[in-house]
C-alpha cells in the first residue's frame, strides 16, 4: 500500500498543478456567474493558469479582488478560448484591485457599458518582449461611465497600455504605462482627467484622439498634467490597418481630431521627433466618410510644460516623422500643429475665430511649428514658427 | 480520449485526497486547496436535469416534441463548428407568440427557446446515429429571458445543467469525408449573452420574421404554419412574399443575397448599433446600407492584431486586403470572428464572402 500510494504520489506531483487549475477556473467563473450584488470575489494568491476568459454581466456593487499584484497573478499564456482576458459587460459599480493579469489573446481586462468602474493596483502586462502578436488593450473601458483608473500597470500592449474608448467622466492618474505603442490614450472620450502618470518607453506618450464612424462621435474636455512623459521612442510594433500604427516614435503627447483638451505642467523629455503634436485627422491620409465627424483640432491649451533639451532627431520609420525630419532636421520643434483648418473656423485674417482657438503659452524650452499643411499632406506645407497667433489662454 | 479523461479525474481525486500529505500542495496551499462548492445556487424553478422539463416524449435523445413544442427551422442558420441544431420553442398552454416584422417575435412568460446542437457519427449518413453535446435553453420569466445550459452524457440519456461551461472532445466524419476532431466549446452562461444581447439586455437572436420566413420542406411556409397551430397571429393580409426573409447561403443563388444573409446571422447579433459590438462602428445586419458600416474602406478601430495588417474592414474586389475575412479564416481566439462559438474555419463561409469581395465594385 505504501508503495501504491507513493507511485501516486509521483504521477500526481506531475498532474495535480493542472487538475487544480482547472477546477480554480471553474470555481472563480462559477462565483462570478453567481455572484450577488455586494459580493467581494477573492482571487486566491498564487499563479492561476486560466484556458478562457473570465466573465462578469450585468451585476451590481461586485469587487474581483486579489492579493495583491505580486501574489495573485492571472495569466492567459495557455488560452484557447475568448478573445479578452477578463470581460466585464453591462454592470454597475465594479471594483476590480490587487491583482495582475498577462499575457492574455486579445485584450486582457475590457469592461464595456459599466457605470461605476474602478481599477485600482492592477498590473496588465504582457511578458517578453513587446510584439505586434501582443493584444492591442492591457486596460480597456469602453462605453463605460464613471471610470477610476488608480495605481495601474500597462506593459506590452500592440495597442495602447490604457486604453479609453467612448466612455464619460474618467480619472486615469498615477499610473504607469510603458512599452506599449501608446501609453494612455483617451478616444472619443469626455470629460476625462489624467494626472500624475508616468508613459514612458512607449511608441507614443499619451494621446488624444476622436476617430470617425463611432456611436459616440465626440470627445473632449480632456486635461492633461502633472505627468511624466519620457523617452517614448519605442519602435511602433502595432499590426497595420490600426490608427496607432500611423503614431510615429518619439512622440510625447498627441492630439487628433479632439477639442476642449489642456495639457499642462507636464514634464516631456526626450521624445525624439514630436514632443507634443496637435494634429487633424487628414495626417492619418485614411478616408472620411463619416458626415457627422470633426476631423479638425480645437480649443486646445498646451501650457506650463517642461520640455528638456535634449536630441530631438526624428524618425525615419514613419512618414511623419521623416517629414518632420525633412523639415527641421535634428532640431524638431516640441510643439508641432499641422495648421489644417476647417474654413468655417477662421475669421477674415486667416486666424481661428475665438471658439476654435489653438493656444500655447509658457512652455520651458518649448519650441513651436506650424506645418502649415493643408489636406493633400505635410509636405506641401511651408513652416511657419511664429507663435504670436498661437500665445493665448484658455 | 474518455479514458484518458477517467484516468486523469480519478488521479485528481487520489491527489485531493493525498493533499494534505503532498510536499507540493503545501507550498501552493492557496491554489490547490480542493475548489470550493460554490455556495450560491441558481433561482427556484431551474430544473437539475433536461428531462424534468418534459419538452420531448419518449427516449430524450430522439427530441420527439411534446405537447406544446414546436420544432423550427431557420433560413441561415450561425456557423457553430459545423454542429447541426434542433430547435424548438415550447408556449405554455393556450399562449401565442407575438409578430415582429423587424425584430424578434416577443414571448409570453414561461416560453422557452430550446436549441439541441449534435452532430452525426457520419454526416454524409445520418442513418449511422449522432450525437447530443448540448441543448441551450432560452426561458422567458416576469424578469425576461435566461440562459441556461445542459451538457448530455455519453448515454444520451439526460443532459445535466452546466453553469460555467467546459470543454468536451468530439469526433464526426465530415460530408466530404473527411475525418474532424475538436474540444468543443461548451459556453458558460455569461458567454450566452455574449451574443444574446440587445442593448445589454437578453434577448433571442433567430426567432425573427427574417429567419423564420420560409417555406418547409412540405412547402408549407412556416410562419403560415405557425398561424395555424395557433401559436402565431399574423398581421391581416400578411404576405410571406413580402415580408422580410434571409437567403439560405448553403444553397446556390444571388452571392450577394448569400454573403448579406451570411453576415446577418454569423455576426450581426454583435454586430448592430445595439449589440455588443457597437464599439466598431462595424455593422452587418442585412437591413444596413451605410457602406462604410459594412466596413467598406473602413479602418478599424480597435482590431489589434485582429488587423491582420490589412487596412480596412473590406476592399472591394481585394479579399486578401480585407479584415472582415482575414478575421473569418484565423483561429487564434484573439484574432477570429466570431469571438465565441467557433474554433474551425467555416469552409464554406469564407468561400462565399470570398466571393462577394471579389465581386464587389
Amino acid at each position: 500500500m505504501k508503495y501504491l500510494l507513493l507511485f501516486f504520489g509521483l504521477i500526481c506531483w506531475k498532474c495535480d498543478p493542472l487538475v487544480a487549475q482547472a477546477a480554480l477556473e471553474k470555481q472563480i467563473q462559477t462565483q462570478l456567474i453567481l455572484a450577488e450584488d455586494g459580493d467581494v470575489i477573492d482571487l486566491p494568491a498564487g499563479t492561476i493558469e486560466l484556458s478562457n476568459t473570465l466573465s462578469l454581466d450585468a451585476k451590481r456593487d461586485i469587487t474581483i479582488r486579489g492579493a495583491g499584484q505580486d501574489k495573485t497573478i492571472l495569466t492567459f499564456k495557455n488560452q484557447t478560448q475568448g478573445a479578452e482576458g477578463i470581460k466585464i459587460t453591462n454592470a454597475q459599480n465594479i471594483v476590480l484591485e490587487h491583482f495582475t493579469v498577462e499575457d492574455s489573446k486579445g485584450d486582457l481586462i475590457k469592461t464595456q457599458s459599466v457605470n461605476g468602474l474602478v481599477f485600482r493596483n492592477i498590473t496588465a502586462r504582457w511578458t517578453g518582449k513587446p510584439k505586434a502578436s501582443n493584444g492591442a488593450y492591457a486596460l480597456y473601458p469602453v462605453q463605460c461611465q464613471t471610470v477610476r483608473i488608480e495605481r495601474c500597470t500597462a506593459i506590452g500592449a500592440s495597442d495602447a497600455g490604457i486604453y479609453v474608448g467612448q466612455s464619460d467622466s474618467v480619472w486615469v492618474t498615477e499610473c504607469v504605462a510603458k512599452n506599449n505603442v501608446a501609453g494612455i490614450e483617451i478616444e472619443n472620450t469626455t470629460n476625462a482627467w489624467v494626472w500624475k502618470n508616468q508613459a514612458f518607453d512607449n511608441t507614443g506618450g499619451i494621446l488624444v484622439f476622436d476617430l470617425p464612424d463611432l456611436l459616440k462621435k465626440r470627445g473632449g474636455h480632456v486635461k492633461v498634467y502633472d505627468n511624466l512623459i519620457g523617452r517614448n521612442n519605442y519602435k511602433n510594433f502595432a499590426p497595420k490597418g490600426n490608427i496607432v500604427g500611423q503614431v510615429p516614435p518619439g512622440t510625447g503627447v498627441m492630439i487628433l481630431a479632439t477639442n476642449d483638451v489642456e495639457i499642462y505642467q507636464n514634464k516631456i523629455w526626450e521624445n525624439k521627433t514630436a514632443s507634443t503634436a496637435i494634429m487633424s485627422y487628414f495626417i492619418t491620409e485614411n478616408p472620411i466618410k463619416d458626415k457627422e465627424y470633426n476631423p479638425y483640432p480645437s480649443n486646445i491649451y498646451i501650457h506650463d510644460n517642461i520640455y528638456s533639451e535634449g536630441k530631438r532627431m526624428p524618425t525615419w520609420k514613419n512618414k511623419m516623422g521623416f517629414i518632420f525630419w525633412w523639415k527641421f532636421g535634428k532640431k524638431v520643434p516640441h510643439i508641432l500643429y499641422d495648421g489644417i483648418q476647417n474654413p468655417d473656423w477662421v475669421d477674415s485674417n486667416g486666424q481661428l475665430k475665438a471658439a476654435y482657438r489653438i493656444c500655447v503659452r509658457q512652455n520651458e524650452n518649448g519650441t513651436f511649428a506650424n506645418l502649415r499643411a493643408d489636406k493633400l499632406g505635410l509636405f506641401k506645407g511651408k513652416i511657419s514658427k511664429n507663435i504670436g497667433p498661437y500665445d493665448c489662454a484658455l | 480520449m474518455t479514458a484518458h479523461y477517467k484516468i486523469f479525474g480519478l488521479l485528481g481525486i487520489v491527489c485531493l485526497l493525498m493533499g494534505a500529505a503532498h510536499p507540493v500542495q503545501r507550498e501552493n496551499n492557496d491554489l490547490n486547496s480542493p475548489a470550493k462548492a460554490p455556495t450560491r445556487q441558481l433561482e427556484a424553478g431551474i430544473k437539475q436535469n433536461l428531462s424534468e422539463y418534459a419538452f420531448f416524449t419518449g427516449s430524450l435523445a430522439e427530441l420527439q416534441a411534446a405537447p406544446n413544442v414546436f420544432p423550427y427551422e431557420v433560413n441561415a442558420p450561425l456557423f457553430s463548428d459545423y454542429a447541426e441544431k434542433a430547435r424548438f420553442i415550447f408556449l405554455p398552454a393556450g399562449t401565442k407568440m407575438t409578430y415582429r416584422a423587424n425584430a424578434s417575435f416577443d414571448y409570453p412568460e414561461g416560453a422557452v427557446i430550446i436549441k439541441n446542437f449534435f452532430y452525426w457519427n457520419n454526416a454524409a449518413r445520418p442513418e449511422l446515429g449522432r450525437r447530443i453535446i448540448e441543448t441551450r435553453l432560452l426561458l422567458k420569466d416576469a424578469k425576461g429571458w435566461k440562459a441556461l445550459e445542459y451538457v448530455w452524457n455519453t448515454e444520451q440519456t439526460d443532459a445535466i445543467l452546466e453553469v460555467a461551461g467546459g470543454a468536451t472532445p468530439v469526433s464526426w466524419q465530415m460530408a466530404n469525408g473527411k475525418q474532424q476532431r475538436i474540444d468543443y466549446t461548451i459556453p458558460n452562461l455569461n458567454q450566452c449573452k455574449g451574443c444574446h444581447s440587445y442593448d445589454g439586455k437578453f434577448t433571442p437572436i433567430g426567432t425573427t420574421t427574417k429567419q423564420l420566413n420560409m417555406d418547409l420542406p412540405g412547402g408549407e411556409n412556416q410562419l403560415l404554419l405557425f398561424q395555424k397551430q395557433g401559436v402565431l397571429d399574423l398581421p391581416e393580409g400578411f404576405d410571406p412574399a413580402q415580408a422580410a426573409h434571409l437567403a439560405d447561403y448553403r444553397k446556390p443563388g444571388n452571392t450577394d443575397a448569400a454573403a448579406r444573409a451570411y453576415l446577418d446571422s454569423n455576426c450581426a447579433h454583435c454586430h448592430n448599433p445595439n449589440g455588443p459590438a457597437s464599439t466598431s462602428g462595424m455593422f452587418l445586419g442585412v437591413e444596413e446600407n451605410n457602406p462604410e458600416h459594412l466596413g467598406i474602406h473602413k479602418p478599424p478601430v480597435a482590431a489589434g492584431r485582429g488587423s491582420g495588417n490589412r487596412k480596412f474592414g473590406i476592399v472591394p474586389g481585394k479579399p486578401a486586403e480585407s479584415i472582415l475575412l482575414f478575421r473569418m479564416e484565423e483561429n487564434d481566439p484573439g484574432i477570429r470572428m466570431p469571438e465565441i462559438g467557433r474554433q474551425l474555419m467555416h469552409e464554406e463561409g469564407v468561400t462565399l464572402i470570398k466571393n462577394w469581395i471579389r465581386e464587389m465594385k
